[in-house]
């Protein structure tokens, strides 16, 4: 179990210095919501090589790492309709609030944004409410 | 110059969550359920992402970007509903499946068909929530 919060700690400090170089070195948020959701709206139409370039890169290079590290597992449910729901909420949800884990929770908790702070309060509470009901009450996932 | 960075940095976020264990799913919903067997990594890979993240935000005081004339403004400390109402949605989505968004598109090549279905219905949603907003926005007052 430690060594599992050891490779949390190695991989949540790519994660920071990944977002500390967008910040420093092109002036931007790294939040993946945003990123994609510019991409997909229109509204990142002046930006697009530079989103395009950073999905890129994040869908490539773990996929590689993952061939070379011998395969990854997602072990997502393999139910459709809840994996379905779970993605258009995912999406209509860190649009409208204009965020996600990473930009409200990694780029707005470290600026001590009142925004960040309880966008996150509330994702992980509906989450874990989500998971209560949904895990613990109905057994569906 | 910018899109080699914007690319490098991708890269770098998605080794990250790789290694990391992000993007397994029962890593996530393992931290969502505290009523279950608790898993609290997810805390360590918040804390190891704000930690440098925290000093770039000292570091931007009083400079400019490298490659921008601008920092970010910070953002108006304005809560309003589309905040609270979204985040409670996304956090639902990210219960019931484990994914937020970039773990759902670092884990893409590996996730499978359910992976692509993911990420093929959060586009989806992105898409419908510009229109959304603007339903919402002209109905009711803020909370």
């Amino acid at each position: 179990m430690p060594m599992d919060w050891i490779m949390g700690l190695a991989g949540g400090a790519l994660i920071g210095i990944a977002a500390a170089i967008y910040l420093l070195v092109n002036g931007r948020i790294m939040g993946a919501s945003g990123i994609i959701g510019g991409l997909v709206d229109g509204s990142g139409r002046h930006d697009r090589g530079e989103r395009t370039a950073l999905v890129a890169g994040l869908l490539a290079v773990p996929g590689i790492a993952a061939l070379v590290m011998g395969g990854a597992q997602t072990q997502l449910t393999g139910n459709w309709a809840v994996i379905i729901i779970a993605g258009l909420l995912v999406g209509i949800g860190t649009r409208l609030a204009n965020g996600c884990t990473s930009g409200h929770g990694v780029c707005g908790i470290s600026r001590l944004s009142l925004r960040g702070i309880v966008a996150t309060a509330f994702y992980i509470g509906a989450g874990g409410l989500t998971v209560v009901i949904f895990k613990h009450l109905l057994g569906v996932i | 110059m910018r899109i080699l960075v914007s690319f490098l940095v991708g890269s770098l976020f998605g080794l990250g969550l790789l290694v990391s264990g992000m993007t397994d799913t029962t890593k996530v919903q393992g931290w969502l359920d505290i009523f279950g067997a608790w898993d609290p990594t997810l805390a360590f890979v918040m804390g190891g992402a704000i930690i440098p993240m925290a000093v770039a935000w000292r570091v931007t005081v009083g400079r400019k970007p490298v490659l921008a004339d601008t920092f970010p403004a910070p953002p108006e400390p304005k809560l309003g509903r589309n905040l609270v109402l979204g985040s409670t949605l996304f956090g639902v989505g990210w219960g019931l499946a484990g994914l937020c968004p970039g773990p759902a598109v670092a884990s893409l090549s590996f996730g499978g068909m359910g992976g692509v279905l993911f990420v093929a219905a959060m586009l989806g949603g992105m898409m419908i929530a510009p229109k959304l907003r603007n339903r919402l926005d002209q109905t009711a007052v803020a909370v």
